[in-house]
This record gives C-alpha cells, sequence and structure tokens, in this order.
C-alpha cells in the first residue's frame, strides 16, 4: 500500500480509524484539534457512523470517551495539554475504573507555548493516574503506537495515554497503514463494581491499579518502542525520549558513537536503564518538555551517576528542543553563515481587519478609559485574548478558559468598581457558565461582553456548542432580561454600544452584552465552500 | 540528494500551497519528505514559516539546523531575512519583493533594501505584478514556486507533473494557468543564475 503523507496528528486519526474506532471525543485545542477533524473529514465515520462531534469541553469529552468503553466499544479523547486540567477529575479517575473497551487518550503538549499559556507536560498526569504512556519520535511510530495502543489497552484493561508535542502534531511525514479492524459490538464488564467509584469499590481498584504497574514495566521492559542502540563509547550513555532522539541523531548523521536508549513507552524501563547505567560513566537525558526522566532516574539507579539534563543546563530547563540547541550541548559549532538582519521586526499574531472582536474593543475601550483605575478587563483564551496587544491594550488578566468571569466577579467583590469580563462564545459555554452562576447567585457588580463570532475561532473555525443558544443559556442561568443585550459589532453600530456599556457598566448587578457578528474566517470558508 | 527548504511569509499568504506542491513531487519520486507547520494562533496575521525536507534517505528531525538550509522561499522580504541566517553558505533566498506592512515598526524601504543586498545569493521578484501579468494574482504563490525550481532538486518536468495532478481537478485552463504561472517564475531566475 502506498504511504499517505500525514501530519502527526493526521497519522493519529488514522491508526484510530484502522484500530476500530467507534467514537472521538474532544474540544478544540493546538496543537490537537487536527486528530478530531481528520476523523469528522473521513469517509469511514460517515458510513461506519464514528461519533465525532465537539464537546463542550475536555472533560465532559473525557467522560463520553469512557462511557463509550463502558459500553464495550473503542474511544478516543484528545486534547491540547493544558486540557488535561480540564479532563484531570474523570482522567485520573478513569484509571482507577479502568476500562472495557480501548481508550486513548491523546495529550499534545505545546513546548515553548507557540499556542499556550504554559508548556506543562502531560507526561506527569499519565504518571500521576498510573496509565502506560507512549511517546512517538515520528509520524509512523504515532500511528503504529495509537494502533497497539487500543490493543494494550483493552488486554490491560486500562485508558493508555499518548503524548506528543507541538513539532509532531503540524509536521508531516510519510506513514504506512496496517489492516483495518471492525469496531467492537456492544458488550459490558462482567464486574458490577468496577466503575461504581464508592469508598467500598474504590480501595478494590486501588490494589488492583498498583498491582498492575508491575506488568506495565516489564511491558516497558520489551517493547519494540524502548530501543537501545549500542556505541562504542561508553565515557557517556544517552537516553533520548519522543522527537529528542531525532534532535539527536540529526547531529550524528553517520550514527552516534555512545549508547542511546531511545525512550517511547512508559513507565520507564527499570532493568534497561540500570543495565545501561551499569556499562556507561554518566547520562545524558533528552527530552521534551519537564525533566521527567531526569528526575525518576535518580530514584530508579542502582548506583550514583552524573546524569546530564535540564536540571544542570545541560540543555535550557525552558522550550522546545531543536537540533541546534541538542548539537550546542554536544559541542557542535553553530553554523552562522549569515546573522538575521536587524532590520528584521518581530510580527506578531493580530485580529483580522474587519473581524466583530475589534468593533467590540473599539467601543469598550471609549468606555474602559472614561474610568481610569476604577476599571479593569478581564480577559480569556480565544482570538480576542490579542486584544491585550496594541491598539487596543484592553486586557489585564488571561489565565484559563472561563476565568475572565470569575476572576472579574472575585475582584469585584475585593472592592473593583468596574469589573468588565471579555469571553468568546465557545469558551463561554466550555467554562464560563458555571462562572456566571456564581456571579448571578452573588449578585456581584460585573459586566460580562460575551463577544460571539458563532464559532470557536482561534482554532480554526469549529462548531461552538452555544451556537444559537447564547441569552437562552443566560437567561436560563438567572440572568434579568433587562441586562442582558445582543448587538451587533459593527462601526455604524458603535454609539449604542458605547451607550449600552456605559449603562451596564454603572449596574451594581450582573449584566451581560453579547456583541453578535460571525467571524469572517468562518464565514469567508463557507462561501467558498 | 537532500533538500532542506524553509518557506515563509505572512500567516494567510498561503505559504503552504507552495509545500504542497513541492511535497507532492517529492512524495511522487519516492524520496523521504519530511514538512513541519505552523498552525494556530500565529496564522492571525503574524510570521509563518514551514521547514521542509526531502531526502533520498530517512529523515531524523522535522526541524531544519541553522546554517544548513539550502533554500529559503519567502512571499515577503522581511520574512525571508529572518530565515536567511538559516541559509548554509551556498543556500539560496528566493524572495518576493513586496512588503507585508501591518506591524508599526516596518523597516524603511532603503534599509530593508540594504539588508537584502547583503545576501549573495537571491532571486528578487515581484510576483504579483508576474501574476498579473500572466491573467490572475491567484497564481502568484506558483510564480514564486517557479522561480525556485531551480533549486529544488526536483525536475522541472517533475513539478509540472506535480501541477497536473494536483490542479487537474480543476480543469485544463486552471492548469495551463499553473504551468504559465510556474514558468513565468522559472524564466526570472534562469536570468539571475545563468
Amino acid at each position: 500500500m502506498d504511504k499517505l503523507l500525514l501530519l502527526g496528528d493526521e497519522a493519529i486519526a488514522q491508526a484510530a480509524l484502522d484500530a476500530g474506532l467507534s467514537g472521538i471525543y474532544a474540544y478544540p485545542g493546538t496543537p490537537s484539534t487536527e486528530i478530531t477533524e481528520y476523523v469528522q473529514s473521513s469517509e469511514k465515520a460517515k458510513t461506519d457512523n464514528i461519533h465525532c462531534r465537539w464537546s463542550a469541553n475536555e472533560k465532559t469529552a473525557m467522560e463520553a470517551a469512557l462511557g463509550m468503553s463502558f459500553a464495550g466499544k473503542r474511544s478516543m479523547v484528545c486534547m491540547k495539554h493544558v486540557g488535561v486540567n480540564v479532563a484531570a477529575d474523570a482522567f485520573i479517575n478513569a484509571a482507577m475504573t479502568g476500562v472495557v473497551g480501548g481508550l486513548v487518550v491523546v495529550a499534545a503538549d505545546d513546548p515553548s507555548m507557540h499556542s499556550s499559556q504554559n508548556e506543562q507536560d502531560s507526561r506527569f498526569y499519565g504518571q500521576f493516574a498510573m496509565v502506560p504512556i507512549f511517546e512517538p519520535s515520528n509520524q509512523q511510530e504515532a500511528y503504529d503506537m495509537v494502533y497497539d495502543a487500543f490493543e494494550l489497552s483493552e488486554s490491560l484493561g486500562t485508558p493508555v495515554m499518548l503524548r506528543i508535542t507541538t513539532r509532531l502534531a503540524h509536521s508531516r511525514a510519510g506513514v504506512s497503514r496496517r489492516p483495518e479492524k471492525q469496531q467492537n459490538s456492544l458488550h459490558y464488564s462482567d464486574n458490577p463494581r468496577q466503575f461504581v467509584l464508592l469508598p467500598v469499590n474504590a480501595r478494590v481498584n486501588y490494589v488492583k491499579l498498583l498491582a498492575k504497574q508491575r506488568d506495565y514495566i516489564l511491558l516497558s521492559e520489551t517493547s519494540v518502542y524502548n530501543d537501545y542502540i549500542d556505541g562504542n563509547d561508553h565515557t557517556r550513555g544517552i537516553i533520548a525520549a519522543g522527537i529528542a532522539f531525532n534532535y539527536l541523531m540529526e547531529n550524528y548523521p553517520d550514527g552516534c558513537p555512545y549508547p542511546v536508549l531511545k525512550v517511547g513507552q512508559y513507565p520507564l524501563p527499570e532493568k534497561r536503564l540500570n543495565s545501561m547505567a551499569e556499562t556507561c560513566d554518566e547520562l545524558i537525558v533528552i527530552e521534551e518538555g519537564y525533566p521527567l526522566i531526569e528526575d525518576s532516574l535518580r530514584g530508579l539507579l542502582h548506583k550514583g551517576l552524573k546524569i546530564d539534563g535540564r536540571r544542570n543546563e545541560f540543555l535550557p530547563r525552558t522550550g522546545e528542543l531543536t537540533p541546534d540547541i541538542v548539537g550546542k550541548a554536544f559541542g557542535f559549532p553553530t553554523i552562522t553563515s549569515m546573522v538575521v538582519s536587524e532590520v528584521v521586526k518581530m510580527r506578531p499574531p493580530s485580529l483580522c481587519t474587519g473581524c466583530g472582536h475589534r468593533d467590540m474593543f473599539e467601543a469598550l475601550n471609549e468606555v474602559y478609559l472614561e474610568k481610569g483605575e476604577d476599571s479593569k478587563i478581564f480577559g480569556d483564551i480565544g482570538c480576542y485574548t490579542l486584544g491585550y496587544l496594541p491598539p487596543f491594550k484592553a486586557m489585564h488578566t488571561c489565565v484559563d478558559m472561563g476565568s475572565s468571569i470569575t476572576m472579574a466577579k472575585g475582584a469585584a467583590d475585593a472592592g473593583l468598581k468596574y469589573a468588565v469580563a471579555v469571553i468568546g462564545d465557545s469558551t463561554f459555554t466550555h467554562s464560563g457558565m458555571t462562572s456566571l452562576l456564581d456571579a448571578i447567585n452573588d449578585q456581584s457588580p460585573i459586566t460580562v461582553i460575551i463577544s460571539d463570532n458563532e464559532t470557536t475561532g482561534m482554532t480554526g473555525g469549529q462548531d461552538s456548542a452555544g451556537t444559537g443558544r447564547i441569552e437562552a443559556i443566560c437567561l436560563g442561568l438567572g440572568i434579568e432580561p433587562e441586562h442582558l443585550h445582543v448587538l451587533v459589532p459593527l462601526k455604524k453600530n458603535q454609539e449604542e454600544m458605547v451607550r449600552v456599556l456605559r449603562d451596564e457598566m454603572s449596574y451594581k448587578g450582573v449584566s451581560v452584552i453579547i456583541p453578535r457578528r460571525e467571524c469572517i474566517q468562518t464565514l469567508a470558508r463557507k462561501k467558498k465552500s | 540528494m537532500k533538500r532542506d527548504i524553509i518557506l515563509s511569509g505572512v500567516g494567510g499568504q498561503g505559504i503552504l500551497s507552495i509545500a504542497a506542491v513541492i511535497g507532492e513531487a517529492a512524495v511522487h519520486q519516492q524520496l523521504y519528505m519530511k514538512q513541519a507547520e505552523v498552525h494556530g494562533m500565529s496564522q492571525r496575521g503574524g510570521d509563518v514559516q514551514s521547514n521542509l525536507r526531502i531526502s533520498d534517505k530517512p529523515i531524523y528531525s522535522d526541524l531544519i539546523t541553522r546554517g544548513k538550509a539550502d533554500l529559503v522561499i519567502s512571499l515577503e522580504p522581511m520574512e525571508g531575512l529572518r530565515y536567511a541566517g538559516w541559509l548554509s553558505s551556498d543556500g539560496w533566498l528566493v524572495t518576493n519583493t513586496t512588503p507585508y506592512i501591518n506591524i508599526p515598526d516596518y523597516p524603511a524601504e532603503d534599509a530593508l533594501k540594504t539588508a537584502l543586498d547583503a545576501v549573495h545569493k537571491k532571486i528578487m521578484l515581484d510576483v504579483d505584478r508576474i501574476a498579473k501579468e500572466v491573467g490572475s494574482s491567484r497564481v502568484s504563490n506558483i510564480v514564486m514556486l517557479g522561480a525556485a525550481s531551480p533549486f529544488l532538486g526536483i525536475s522541472y518536468e517533475e513539478i509540472t507533473d506535480g501541477i497536473r495532478r494536483i490542479f487537474g481537478r480543476k480543469g485544463e485552463a486552471i492548469v495551463n494557468l499553473n504551468l504559465k504561472a510556474l514558468a513565468a517564475g522559472k524564466a526570472v531566475a534562469d536570468t539571475i543564475i545563468t
């Protein structure tokens, strides 16, 4: 069969389709979005009735995927690294219940924060939940690992995590497929206690979960994804995880002189690590993200060895690895035949010309600047976060999904006179609804702007869970109808928007203002198709 | 055979459409290929780049090592300069000359020109003007591809075949327009390298 040219994300999706997937659950988030999109646009999703509609957030996605597994079928749940925080309650407890149908959890990390608020390392979540983790070094491995992960998940009765990073997610390479499998039929666990985590059952499950750890380690010892490549020079031994392996080998095109253990499956293979430590004078760890392997080694090794890694600045503590960074660590000179000219300036992203968020910020700034220090704007996660940058400079916070409303409420509780929250429609239904409920119950004096572009814009225009129902949701939560306004953010309506904002910012209770105009990118795509 | 290519531009200019044609031709020749793209926030008018690596041997890294790129193809002159530092000593910069000014501190025209003059091996062309002369501003990226075609390590015939395969569904007229754009770009390069 011919190779397919696939993004890492697409390879993951193709593997899931080939492995008999019955449903994929996700909320869009860079760099994980394209996994679900690939399934959505596949013929197979239609012909085989594979669930692929977006979920409201990562927690609902994780729970639905677990529900599908409960019913015996294979499911996948995908998210960006910070999405794992949202899904964590369900994820950690899914490890406690175990699974029936294979359940693969994909966490896409974003070291260097290309499109994120932090660079947290999802392997820690996998380790915390005590589930096996795969970490591919290339697109073919991503495919193979997902294909194998469904089998492993079912045979061990546990969710399996696949951890990738931005570079693999968004890089394309040739991928060979494996034979297509049928979907599982509906079937259930024969243990009625398995999914009921009452303390009496949870204690039993926890002992089982701990007992399984030994099996997981044994599997890692013999895994094809943990590959030992011997070298002549044992003054150093190198442990390279996931795509870090590529950056090492890029610097040694004719083969690495030192022994290398390529790590792709966790928990770590303790015996292999120890036998490497026996024959090497010191160890070097190259891993994308936090120093997980590096720190683990200090507890796992039977003898003390010097370990170079991110802790001692052998490699930088922050940011994505590159072939240059790894090369420099090994003493290779950086070639600079040309220096980058100083005329080259930063070109940060900006709101599109004609975007409705722009008109919203124009109006908001007019009122906000009148209030001076008495007014703060609490932002959220989405395109409109760019309102922080010039020319608007209209944002004082951006922390996590839904935090705009609750942080505004907290600041108002503290005495801030004019607290304004700016949140998008998709972020609102992801995590802002409960925040609004808190504010309404407390009658907090805040003004909430739900800047509604009827899509999930930043990630490329995916369906937004509450489109057409945002006012109904707000009314249902208890917002007073006279303090709920829907406006069209256009230049010609500027005066009206300013007036409504000024009135509502003076109101000593919760108001919701919904500037609504479809995202111009989504609109353009619709017109094209 | 190995070619390490950086494509650069501003989000929305469509650098990936150029990468798609090169990738198609490379894969058709059974070459190994890796292509790293930028998705997400930067696509909103920020600087974007794609690392495209082609080789007859397996490729490890998705990213190109600094100082080892054979070619930088840029749809915008300042963005071309941003990645010129990745070029090897005999690497080429192929860049559009029309600035895309969406930042307040964009360099002045003469400062930009001086900086570009410092790059020894380069092809500079106004792809938008040439595309309009060919028949449509929509084929400007293919003009760019044509100007880069002598440096790709893939024969011109393979690239034209790739264009036929990619645009074939859209009809003969579109295929011919793109082939004309490709030839117009190549003509500019030919006058400079010979």
